[in-house]
């Protein structure tokens, strides 16, 4: 039976599946819209490709990939991954992608590359939700832009996506490529990434500059460091559309994958680097 | 006669957001989140009713149409049973009936503060919204229920502080609220003018 296991088995939970429905209509893409169930409605005719990642910094082989180029790189599998909003909502999705160190090793960065940035496309015609709202107060600038620290980027739970469900990533869900870092709050699995940049110094994420008393550069899942405005000790599984479908539960350290990330940090005062 | 109708249709029109979200969560069309959907239904309904009875006295005014005062408490009674359900919601699927945190909550998190004050100010508004204590009360009774302003901007507060980044919906009811406001304060200037 042991042979059946598979590497990704590994890194893989066993726990309920989220519903494809909940997991394609539920959505925080503020390039499209701010309600949830907006992204997958503005985003029906978004035609993701062609496309390119710009991959530039203190990389040996910079330069304007295509989507084919990066996929010849990557070995795809599936993983059935936690994910946790800094809302307190959470789902177990089925993504497929290809760890992001398999694209690192390709570009070859230099020894001055401490940290990697990511940009989202920005591009208002089609991503509506860019253009301001109706009274203009709207506090995120675009593009979107998340970061990561090298040896988190290394990671092997850190993930490219391209797949969810057995099937092409959805625009809403961030196609035609996006991050999934399992152990970090879901506003860090940055979407329809156009630009991977490697830097010497930690970049500032978007939702940092927007809000740095309540979003850091971290981001780890913590139950015990709340959110200014609330708490992270519980989380509401989401799993189909029925009213009493979700269910409260505890939040674990680093949404669970603790064993696997808990060395990337230690020493580190979590409450202060949130 | 005309009148009961009138109440009738009414009481039908400030039900029909309910009995869309019974219908809505019985058949499953609410989407991905429906107690999300149902918390946040729930609490713009109550904040309109909220702000249309605050319409009635400037409405009442600037249409000579006395009779639409009869409609006012009937107005504020929905706000505070759409706020009864937001709170429902709040408690039953959001923390589980799980006392202690509920305590921890409105402590710790400065928008449930807020909103739970504006709840329990709401009450005495309720107790006293029949004829009879109005009667009784008298003078006390239009001090007490100024109250409603200040429930009114907790509300306000309780919506923007709850915003992740869009602001333009809290907002929008901001500027309403404002709006509805100045019709009680030039009065209230006079008053202290003269």
């Amino acid at each position: 039976i042991a042979a059946g296991k598979t590497a990704s088995g590994h890194y893989s939970t066993d726990e309920k599946l989220t519903s494809e429905y909940t997991v394609t209509h539920y959505n925080n893409f503020y390039e499209f819209s701010l309600s949830k169930d907006g992204p997958a409605k503005l985003a029906k005719d978004f035609q993701p490709l062609p496309w390119h990642v710009t991959i530039e910094g203190e990389v040996e082989k910079p330069g304007r990939y295509s989507f084919e180029d990066i996929l010849k790189w990557a070995t795809l599998e599936e993983r059935i991954y936690r994910l946790r909003c800094v809302e307190a909502w959470s789902m177990v999705v089925p993504w497929k992608g290809f760890e992001l160190n398999q694209l690192i090793k390709q570009v070859k960065p230099t020894s001055k590359a401490k940290y990697i940035e990511f940009e989202t496309l920005y591009d208002p015609e089609r991503m509506p939700g860019q253009k301001r709202g109706a009274l203009g107060f709207f506090s995120l600038s675009w593009p979107y832009k998340e970061g990561l620290r090298m040896d988190e980027a290394m990671h092997p739970l850190t993930l490219l996506t391209t797949g969810v469900f057995g099937k092409t990533l959805p625009a809403q869900n961030g196609a035609p490529l996006r991050l999934i870092i399992p152990w970090k709050y879901g506003f860090k699995s940055i979407k329809s990434i156009v630009k991977i940049r490697f830097v010497e110094k930690q970049p500032l994420n978007t939702w940092q500059q927007s809000a740095p008393s309540e979003y850091g550069f971290y981001a780890n899942v913590n139950p015990e460091v709340d959110h200014p405005r609330w708490s992270q000790a519980t989380e509401r599984r989401l799993i189909d559309e029925s009213l009493f479908g979700t269910k409260r539960i505890d939040t674990e350290l680093f949404n669970g994958y603790g064993k696997h990330v808990a060395h990337l940090y230690k020493g580190m005062n979590l409450r202060k680097n949130f | 006669m005309m009148q009961v109708m009138i109440r009738g249709v009414l009481h039908l029109l400030a039900l029909s957001p309910l009995a869309y979200y019974i219908y809505a969560a019985v058949s499953q069309s609410l989407g991905a989140d429906p107690q999300e959907v149902l918390l946040h239904g729930f609490a713009i309904w109550a904040l309109r009713f909220l702000l249309l009875s605050l319409a009635i006295s400037p409405a009442r005014r600037l249409l000579k149409a006395n009779y639409l005062i009869r409609y006012r408490r009937m107005l504020g009674l929905y706000f505070f049973f759409y706020l009864c359900l937001h709170l429902l919601v709040y408690l039953w699927f959001f923390l589980g009936w799980q006392w202690a945190s509920i305590g921890e909550e409105i402590v710790e998190r400065p928008y449930i503060t807020v909103g739970m004050l504006a709840f329990l100010l709401t009450i005495p508004l309720v107790v006293t919204s029949t004829k009879g204590m109005q009667r009784r009360l008298r003078q006390t009774w239009s001090k007490l229920h100024k109250l409603v302003y200040l429930i009114a901007i907790l509300s306000i507060i309780h919506f923007i502080w709850q915003s992740k980044a869009d602001l333009n919906e809290p907002l929008i009811y901001l500027i309403i609220l404002l709006f509805l406001l100045s019709f009680r304060i030039r009065p209230y200037l006079a008053k202290l003018r003269a």
